[in-house]
């Protein structure tokens, strides 16, 4: 099982696989389900993926799903597939901590949007996931309780936001996670633990139940092991919400269809300025050079393309991301749920001694950020300011596409880093996502999939498309998983008991 | 010594009266059990997110368009950033830049218009009850989140408002307004309807403004009256011994009729305004405003001028049946019923009014119908019934409601005019009264009424007042 730090389940199988095993009655979802949970426990002491484990109701889910199989009648579309969700997401009756000390006991009472959507598509969702604290990080350090471990090589870090879903499906525990993605907390991650991971258009998946960093930015999306259960995922979730009044009417497709195993007469856009970047790192760069050699083997041509504000990309995120969280976090004071510290004095010292406990000190940092950058007199120059960058990168966005069907380019700058390498210094932690956070200003969607190794590390390759075209963009990554096959490599250790 | 002159702006908080709150599906309803109309959405919890209540746009538009507002087609709303434990998100949803109404303006009885300056949409707060004083110093503090997200629209004037009196008749103006168009209950003791006043005073002819207090915890429209007299006479006695004017805000302390100092504003908040992420910018198409404005029902000013014109009502009575659209619509029902608008309308200004105040009634909430008024007044006009039991029967209606006819039959209360009936009591009276009856030969012609009256009293008001008088002509030559 373990051998240099590399963990797996050997032969993991995909989740359109396991639903396929279901419904030609080779295998109950229970069973499915049991495995999914017992894998889970062995690699848990060594990953710590999950900060809350939902046995109970993963089991009683699988038994309705097989009982309903065995009278003949119709099952959702992921039908008995374990999935992990981001403790991010509220699960009706299911502790809900979004990483934070402040949110230890919270219970919500009710499910977000895209959990009732998970439970209506007959996913067995079997835990909440770790997460740096409010999804303020990139490598689960900031989770409030413990860090995750990248199933790679656990001495690393999984990636952030997101790491305790990216880690859980890379292990090959489960097949199918839910993220979400304000910066790159999908797509990095999913880079660092060798899975897909996709940001979807702002606006096409709900946001209700999903509690709020920045809320111009947040998108959840799914995180798996191949495109196909991207796409999958995908359709259970996306979809106008009447109670989120920024996700948008538009239909959703059937994914799947657009799945495709070439790319004749798609033109992807390469970006000078991503290019120029990377070229730094002669490993990076390389493995890229390799990616868009496969691109073009499979019929791509390339067109040149340039994001002239893109270098603005990290200094625009800090200034609203932060602004909104600054608000968004604002009710957290210990009056209606959640810590509260009230040791002496009035309600407003309980408010001080609850937040000075409940956050963690990046929180507290991007808390501080925001509180300034609203303030009068400084609001013009900043918030007012980024927004106006923000439609700026929009517009180079829309330049070119102009010229190109999609945008292939690095996810990452780097391969999984050593815990504690990045942590004490904040902007370097920050520079991670500096390949992701164009995209998610302009609000467009973008994925990661598994382009290669460096040094035996993941790294992912990102694709982006745009606004609503997650098709076109799942059907490249598609025909380039299909031709690398780069996702199916395992440890040696893992092999050999395979 | 120079004399001084007061300039006041007031900011009205009116609470819609849709079915929903502004931003969730809970009911909006006052006085239920507490925390029992709430939701994520309206509790601040995590990952809950605000939805626009149409008709709460609706009502604020069509507001706006009664006061002959500017109607935004292109508006947005804003956080407003604070903290405080009745607000569950610790931010309010409000309107910053772009409010939804600008312009317009109230129109005072004495026909001086005062301008608005905007009309915004927001949400309410819950309520907090601080057990054993203040909140800084309560033992606890419980909060009731029922109110948490009601839809309130907030009415700012211009600083064009004069004299208290004026503030008072501002605010009645205003109150019938929004009867009319029936976008809120208009409660003042309930909190549907709050005032908050900005004040200040500057010589007379002066053209600058002085510095402004602004004046808060006001529950009725006599107390926003108290509360201004109370303060432009402190800050003239202030001006006029040459002291400072400090901007703060400051309580109005109803029971000792004064007002305290609450804040300066040196601790005013900076709210950190910014666009809510979590809602698209509002636009409202040329149609359905079009569709808004042709629903606006008959506004006060019309119908008041309509009740003079159409019923020949005196112009004070006229004002009063309008204050509100239901006393409005009572007086039209009953008018129409009796085909004598005139005695309806004084039945109405008085002795339906005063049975309403005795019972704690309103034309609302009285069980009388208009059509059971207008058969009292008719059994008045065919002398079925004296004047006098007449306001025994409205009472009783007014209290319990109930036909008139069985009433007075079953409080025995039909006029007698029967003139062998009437005359053993005037005899009777007559023979008691000899004093007066020589007073009256004498020349006291005062004497009769006395006479008539102890009749009246004697037959226990049912005598016909016509017969007495003529029986009593007849008896005393």
């Amino acid at each position: 099982m373990s051998d240099n730090g590399k963990l797996t389940v050997p032969g993991a199988p995909t989740g359109h696989a396991l639903r396929d095993a279901i419904a030609a009655k080779q295998r109950t979802a229970e069973e499915i389900t049991r495995d999914a949970l017992s894998a889970i426990e062995r690699l848990e002491p060594q990953l710590r993926a999950y900060i809350t484990m939902l046995p109970d109701r993963a089991i009683a889910k699988a038994r309705d799903v097989d009982r309903r199989i065995a009278r003949g009648e119709q099952v959702g579309s992921l039908a008995g597939i374990p999935t992990a969700v981001k403790d991010i997401f509220c699960v009706r009756d299911a502790v809900t901590t979004a990483g934070s000390k402040i949110l230890e006991r919270f219970v919500a009472p009710y499910s977000a949007t895209v959990v009732e959507k998970l439970d209506a598509a007959d996913a067995i969702i079997v835990g909440k996931t770790n997460m740096d604290e409010f999804a303020m990080g990139s490598s689960c350090e900031n989770s409030a309780f413990f860090p995750t471990h990248n199933p790679w090589d656990t001495t690393r870090v999984p990636g952030g936001s997101s790491g305790g879903s990216a880690s859980t499906v890379g292990s090959g525990a489960v097949a199918l996670a839910l993220g979400t993605d304000t910066g790159g907390s999908i797509r990095e991650p999913a880079s660092f633990c060798n899975i897909v991971g996709v940001k979807p258009t702002y606006g096409r998946v709900s946001r209700y139940g999903m509690i709020a960093f920045a809320s111009s930015l947040d998108q959840a999306g799914p995180m798996t092991t191949d495109v196909r259960d991207a796409a999958d995922l995908l359709e259970a979730i996306a979809g106008w919400d009447p109670m989120d009044s920024t996700s948008v009417d538009v239909p959703v497709p059937r994914y799947a269809d657009a799945l495709r195993t070439d790319l004749s007469s798609v033109r992807l856009g390469i970006v000078r300025e991503f290019e120029e970047s990377i070229a730094g790192d002669a490993a990076m760069a390389q493995l890229y050079k390799a990616a868009y050699a496969d691109l073009a083997a499979l019929g791509a041509t390339f067109v040149d393309v340039s994001l002239p504000h893109a270098k603005y990309g990290l200094a625009t995120y800090y200034l609203i991301a932060p602004a909104e969280c600054s608000s968004n976090l604002a009710r957290y004071d210990g009056v209606r749920y959640g810590l509260r510290k009230n040791g002496s004095g009035d309600v407003f010292s309980m408010f001080e001694q609850t937040r000075a406990a409940g956050f963690g000190p990046e929180v507290k940092r991007r808390i501080i950020l925001g509180t300034y950058a609203l303030c009068s007199g400084y609001y013009d120059a900043y918030y007012v300011r980024a927004q106006k960058v923000r439609t700026l990168m929009k517009q180079d966005f829309d330049a070119a596409f102009a010229a190109c069907d999609a945008i292939a380019c690095p996810a990452v700058s780097c391969p999984p880093f050593p815990l504690g390498a990045k942590s004490q210094d904040p902007v370097a932690m920050y520079l991670m996502d500096y390949f992701t956070i164009p995209m998610s200003l302009a609000g467009i969607p973008a994925l990661s999939v598994p382009a290669g190794y460096v040094n035996d590390l993941p790294v992912g390759l990102q694709i982006c498309a745009p606004i609503f075209e997650e098709a076109r963009m799942l059907g490249i990554a598609h025909a380039y998983e299909q031709a690398t096959q780069h996702a199916r490599r395992r440890t040696p250790a893992a092999a050999a008991t395979a | 010594m120079s004399t001084f002159e007061s300039v006041i702006g007031l900011e009205v908080h009116v609470e819609l009266s849709t079915r929903s709150k502004m931003f969730c599906g809970c009911r909006n309803q006052f006085g239920a059990e507490p925390n029992t109309h709430v939701c994520p959405v309206c509790l601040g919890m995590p990952g809950s997110l605000p939805v626009i209540n149409r008709r709460a746009v609706e009502y604020l538009c069509k507001t706006g368009m009664a006061l002959g507002c500017d109607v935004a087609p292109h508006s947005k709303f804003d956080r407003k950033n604070y903290f405080y434990p009745d607000m569950p998100k610790n931010y309010q949803i409000s309107q910053y830049d772009m409010p939804l109404t600008s312009g317009g303006a109230v129109t005072l009885s004495s026909g001086k218009r005062v301008r608005l300056n905007r009309i915004h949409l927001e949400e309410d707060t819950g309520k907090n009850i601080h057990e054993g004083g203040r909140m800084t110093e309560a033992a606890a503090t419980l909060v009731d989140f029922n109110r948490a997200g009601v839809p309130l629209m907030e009415i700012v004037s211009e600083p064009e408002i004069a004299t208290p009196q004026e503030a008072e008749e501002y605010l009645g103006a205003l109150k019938a307004v929004l009867s009319f168009i029936g976008v809120s209950d208009v409660k003042m003791h309930e909190g549907s309807l709050r005032c908050d006043a900005n004040v200040s005073v500057r010589p007379v002819g002066a053209s600058e403004l002085g510095t402004k207090t602004e004046i808060k915890n006001m529950n009725s429209f006599k107390a926003v009256g108290a509360a201004l007299a109370s303060e432009i006479a402190r800050q003239i006695a202030l001006a006029q011994d040459g002291q400072r004017i400090v901007q703060e805000t400051r309580g109005w302390d109803d029971a000792r009729g004064t007002t305290y100092s609450m804040r300066s504003k040196e601790q005013a908040h900076d709210y950190r305004y910014f666009p809510d992420p979590d809602l698209v910018p509002l636009s409202l198409d040329a149609a359905t405003l079009a569709a808004w404005k042709s629903e606006l029902p008959e506004l006060p000013a019309q119908r008041r001028e309509r009740f003079v014109s159409q019923y020949g009502l005196p112009d004070y009575d006229a004002g009063v049946l309008t204050e509100n659209r239901a006393d409005a619509d009572y007086f039209e029902a009953a008018a129409s019923a009796s085909g004598d608008p005139k005695r309806v309308s004084n039945w109405l200004m008085g002795d339906v009014r005063k049975a309403l105040e005795t019972h704690d009634l309103t034309l609302t909430t009285t069980k009388m119908r208009p059509e059971q008024l207008a058969a009292l007044i008719r059994m008045v006009a065919a002398g079925e019934i004296t004047g006098k039991s007449a306001k025994t029967v409205c009472d009783t209606m007014v209290a319990e409601g109930g036909d008139p006819q069985a009433i007075v039959a079953a409080q025995g209360l039909g006029q007698v005019s029967d003139a062998s009936v009437i005359g053993g009591i005037v005899d009777r009276v007559l023979s008691a009264n000899q004093d007066s009856v020589a007073a009256y030969r004498s020349g006291k012609s005062k004497a009769l009424e006395f006479i008539v009256g102890q009749v009246m009293r004697e037959s226990r008001g049912k005598a016909n007042v016509d017969v007495v008088k003529a029986l009593l002509k007849e008896r005393l030559g």
